[in-house]
């Protein structure tokens, strides 16, 4: 059922890698739709993955994790390798916005992080603050870029292009706590079935305040190349130390300055 | 503080510019830090050698926004948009507390304020034989100290920049804006000192420039410590290694501060004579020697992560 987008609700990406097949469709639906030339292919010769990672022109990315254990124990059950659809999670607390200088990543009505390509001056601030490497910079525009959550065709009443291409409903739609609801119900179920190992990143506020594109992994966020709650920190986290441990120096410096600048009476 | 172990972000690019601007920066903030010391605690006979900071501060600070305007690349044309929030409906100042690059950029203009003034009081000074300045003596000083503190942020703030990020090495210390104000308070003392060959009554200040760039050196290598210490708790120690020649090169302009201020930094009874002796081919040595070093500083910090 189509989802009727409201603005001032919060919406984002409830994304299932354990039905993730591999197949692109994200990818390429999202170079269709945002008009992203693409890069030249690369054989990275460890899967099928020829993007490699998130940038400025893909802003979808689905990962290949080659986890094929040592000796087969059972069926695989859907771990051996792991496929997921990565992209810009849309942070409640967002490092990027975070640091932005000139104002131009703003939370949009639907709750989802974009960056104003007519405000950007490509300081990168953004880039060295973004914990999942997901925004880069545009050397033809001189901006950065990253996923917009499909901005323009939430504002038509549009789903996403990646979710709407999805064929195997790995990346899902609509708005947050129904995702949410979804999302505990898939988890229970899997859990069910003995894939204990199967947990939600970003469902909760436990990382970076809660994701707007938050996953279900089959395995530990560092195996997908995800910061755990532990390593999720903010920037501003050495904000006010950072300064203080420079005004301790400044205080001893001037101090260290005025002894051997001091008057001494020397003829 | 919160250390993070593992990080998954991508590097800025920061690079040649960004690496000359906090060069720059250090040298900026450093020469008037310093030439504002020498002023209002130093001897009268110390006022050459202030002078010839509040040049070299000028100089530094010109320099700077024209690097990171460069940096900026083909965008170079929207650096305005670091002070103007241009956001179609909600255009206004732009300043963000909790950013330090839109902090730095606001200090940047407001230090550049204080050069200008300084250096024109300064011109003033050595041209119209007006020896108390433009300003007069008390608010002359006024005005060096508070443009003092601007030069103490200019020449910090770069290394807390860096730290407010989450990139390896850089997230994990808090050490940074220290690190490079000592660094550039000590590269600061060192340039003065060498410029002093071409202003011969400014040499009476040389052994205490001398004196000063050890204090500042011995501050930096405590804080150098520092930041090892830190970023081996958090594990990211071993991305400093591949920079290993950048680091001993850190380390010389430190030793080289230190030898060069080893015969002044002995406690003389009030009254006692200082030699006098205008910069050599050792002090030209040191000098270099020292600024070299607070340029590998900031280079092996900044590709450390990158």
């Amino acid at each position: 059922m189509a989802t009727t987008i409201k603005p001032g609700e919060s919406y984002g990406f409830f994304t299932d890698t354990s039905i993730c097949i591999g197949c692109k469709a994200c990818e390429v639906a999202c170079k269709e739709w945002n008009q992203l030339q693409g890069n030249s292919p690369k054989f990275l010769a460890d899967s099928y993955d020829n993007t490699g990672q998130l940038d400025a022109q893909n802003w979808r990315h689905v990962k290949f994790i080659d986890n094929v254990p040592e000796q087969t124990v059972d069926a695989g059950n859907g771990t051996a390798w792991l496929m997921m659809s990565d992209v810009c999670k849309h942070c409640k607390h967002a490092s990027c916005m975070e640091v932005c200088p000139t104002g131009a990543i703003i939370r949009t009505e639907f709750d989802t992080v974009f960056i104003q390509q007519d405000v950007c001056n490509g300081c990168r601030n953004c880039v060295a603050a973004c914990p999942y490497s997901v925004i880069a910079m545009n050397e033809t525009t001189g901006t950065a870029h990253k996923c917009t959550l499909c901005y323009d065709r939430l504002q038509g009443g549009l789903e996403p292009a990646c979710a709407k291409a999805c064929p195997t409903q790995s990346i899902q739609f609509g708005p947050l706590a129904d995702l949410q609801k979804k999302a505990d119900v898939r988890l229970a179920a899997l859990h069910s079935q003995g894939s204990t190992q199967a947990q939600l990143y970003g469902r909760d506020d436990t990382v970076y305040g809660g994701l707007n594109a938050f996953f279900l992994l089959m395995d530990k966020p560092e195996t997908y190349g995800l910061p755990n709650a532990a390593n999720a920190g903010l920037p501003s986290r050495n904000d006010v130390g950072g300064y203080l441990a420079a005004f301790v120096t400044a205080v001893v410096g001037v101090v260290a300055g005025i002894v051997a600048f001091r008057r001494r009476g020397e003829s | 503080m919160h250390l993070a172990a593992e990080h998954f972000v991508r590097s800025p690019q920061w690079t040649w510019y960004i690496l000359f601007y906090f060069f720059f920066a250090g040298l900026a903030g450093g020469s008037y830090v310093v030439s504002t010391l020498l002023r209002l605690a130093g001897d009268v006979r110390d006022e050459p050698a202030a002078r010839l900071g509040f040049y070299i501060s000028l100089v530094a600070t010109a320099i700077c926004p024209i690097l990171l305007t460069a940096d900026l690349g083909v965008s170079w044309a929207r650096f305005w948009h670091m002070l103007v929030d241009v956001t179609p409906g909600d255009t206004g100042l732009n300043f963000k507390s909790g950013s330090p690059m839109s902090v730095g950029v606001w200090a940047l203009l407001l230090f550049g304020f204080f050069v200008g003034i300084s250096a024109l009081d300064t011109w003033a000074r050595d041209r119209g034989g007006r020896s108390e300045g433009l300003l007069g003596a008390i608010i002359g000083r006024a005005f060096n100290l508070v443009g003092a503190i601007f030069g103490l942020f200019i020449a910090s703030y770069t290394g807390v920049l860096l730290s407010v990020s989450n990139q390896p090495v850089w997230s994990d210390t808090w050490m940074l804006g220290g690190l490079f104000l000592a660094s550039g308070l000590s590269g600061s003392a060192a340039l003065i000192g060498l410029l002093t060959r071409y202003r011969p009554e400014a040499a009476f200040s040389l052994g205490r420039l001398h004196e000063a760039d050890a204090y500042f050196s011995i501050l930096e290598l405590v804080l150098l410590v520092a930041f090892f210490i830190t970023v081996s708790a958090a594990g990211t120690a071993g991305r400093t290694l591949p920079l290993l020649p950048l680091w001993l090169l850190a380390l010389v302009g430190i030793g080289s501060s230190l030898v060069a201020g080893r015969g002044h930094m002995r406690v003389r009874p009030a009254g006692s004579s200082a030699v006098i002796a205008r910069a050599g081919t050792d002090t030209l040595i040191v000098s270099l020697l020292v600024l070299l070093g607070v340029l590998a500083l900031r280079a092996a910090v900044i590709f450390s992560a990158q």
